[in-house]
């Protein structure tokens, strides 16, 4: 039977009915329409599908919808503020740091978690914090690159 | 690409621990907790649990601690996640083995949700907290509406994703003594890939050396039996014992003849984990003797 749940997802107040059997990727995908969130491997070890629950990333195919309630879920939809890109999102531009693009919404959530995390990371850091978003072009040196640039443009932002 | 679905069930969130020991008293084996899910959500998708209830123990805050004291030691509560314990200056400092165990385990975004208990429930024989948890004493304490009861780590494990629980209980806190004066522990999980991997061998090994004299030495192994072990009869070698290079070759050659019984599957033969015990053992037991 479904249940009325009710969320925080890019700054707005969600209510629905929801299966309790539905992970909050499918409720996303499916249940709202927002395919930036990626079903990849759908077991958790790709790092597509992730999503910021209250600023901490997480793989939203490997969680219940329920799990997510009155939580603030944060999409790459939510990252943009009227049709300009976050200095997140701007970096992975600059820094050409995207290929076909399939790990790119994940991969820029998971930075935005690490830089609020630790602002000034070292490149192990990094490497070690992004080790749960694979990108299969392997584009991993640009992507890098994109995390100092993001930092630069956050700096310049303040 | 076939989405796989899970069978409906009813979900439940309790805030209280008496409302949780209520509601897994009606439902016994009925239900299945989650604390983060990323171990019970893949198998309710691939259908390998199909309970009728899930109950979701996150929200419970009397279960998210973390407390420290010198006369107790480690008190770590079932809701508290692996990056929380992680954070923990106190675990870092003390318990290395259990720092680098819990870094282990996959990724950033699993380890903000997922749970060292939860890890430990899933009871996979390459669990990477479990060999730190052997080697450094670990109890843990379970809870149903009849009482409570506190089992070693040794005798939680009983087979593979199999422990002592029985089906109206739930484990609630993980307790780990106060590390010896002098000890030292450390853990090597020994993977293909450096993330989201499971490891195909794990080695944890605690222990204090006092003038070149193996006091005491605790060796757990992961991946390589049924369940996560100990490595009594290689610890037995060197325990007491003037501690050399002869003698940790002699125990690592124990451990990977006598103190294990490795499978072959995808990630590696049995023939390679027991020659990774034996490299990993003899690793550990240097680092522990600081040779």
């Amino acid at each position: 039977m479904k249940q009325l749940m009710r969320f925080k997802i890019n700054g707005e107040t969600v209510e629905a009915a929801v299966l309790p059997n539905t992970t909050l990727l499918n409720f996303l995908r499916d249940g709202l329409g927002i395919t930036s969130v990626k079903r990849g491997c759908d077991e958790g070890d790709c790092g597509a599908c992730t999503v910021l629950i209250n600023g901490k990333g997480a793989a939203s195919c490997s969680m219940l919808a329920a799990q997510a309630q009155g939580k603030e879920i944060v999409t790459i939809e939510g990252l943009s503020k009227g049709g300009v890109l976050s200095p997140y999102q701007q970096a992975f531009v600059d820094e050409f740091a995207i290929q076909c693009g399939f790990c790119t919404p994940g991969m820029v959530l998971s930075v935005v978690a690490l830089l609020d995390e630790n602002p000034e990371p070292t490149e192990e850091e990094i490497r070690d914090y992004l080790r749960g978003n694979i990108c299969r072009c392997t584009g991993y040196t640009n992507i890098i690159n994109a995390v100092h640039r993001a930092q630069e443009l956050l700096k310049e932002a303040e | 690409m076939s989405v796989k679905t899970m069978k409906p069930f009813e979900y439940h969130a309790p805030h209280s621990m008496e409302e949780l020991l209520e509601i897994l008293n009606e439902y016994q084996e009925r239900a299945v907790i989650i604390a983060g899910g990323t171990d019970v959500v893949p198998k309710l998708k691939g259908r390998v649990l199909s309970p009728e209830h899930v109950v979701d123990i996150s929200g419970i805050r009397e279960l998210s601690y973390l407390n420290y004291d010198e006369k107790e030691g480690l008190k770590i509560g079932a809701a508290l996640t692996l990056k929380q314990l992680e954070a923990a200056e106190v675990v870092k400092e003390k318990y290395p083995a259990l720092y680098q165990g819990c870094t282990s385990i996959a990724s950033t975004q699993i380890r903000n949700v997922a749970t060292i208990v939860g890890n430990i429930c899933n009871a996979v024989p390459s669990a990477d907290s479990a060999p730190s948890l052997l080697v450094l004493g670990a109890k843990v304490k379970i809870e149903s509406s009849e009482g409570e009861r506190v089992v070693p780590i040794e005798e939680f494990f009983t087979g593979v994703c199999k422990t002592v629980l029985k089906r109206n209980e739930v484990v609630t806190e993980l307790q780990i003594p106060v590390p010896e004066k002098g000890s030292r522990s450390v853990y090597y999980s020994h993977t293909a890939r450096r993330a989201l991997d499971l490891a195909m061998v794990g080695a944890a090994v605690s222990g204090r050396v006092e003038n070149g004299v193996c006091k005491e030495v605790r060796i757990g192994l992961g991946a390589v039996a049924v369940t996560p072990k100990r490595a009594y009869e290689a610890e037995k070698l060197v325990r007491g014992k003037m501690i050399t290079e002869e003698l940790i070759d002699q125990a690592a050659d124990c451990a990977c003849t006598k103190d294990c019984s490795p499978i072959t599957d995808m990630r590696a033969t049995s023939e390679y984990r027991r020659e990774m015990v034996r490299v990993l053992t003899r690793n550990g037991l240097k680092e522990i003797a600081g040779l």
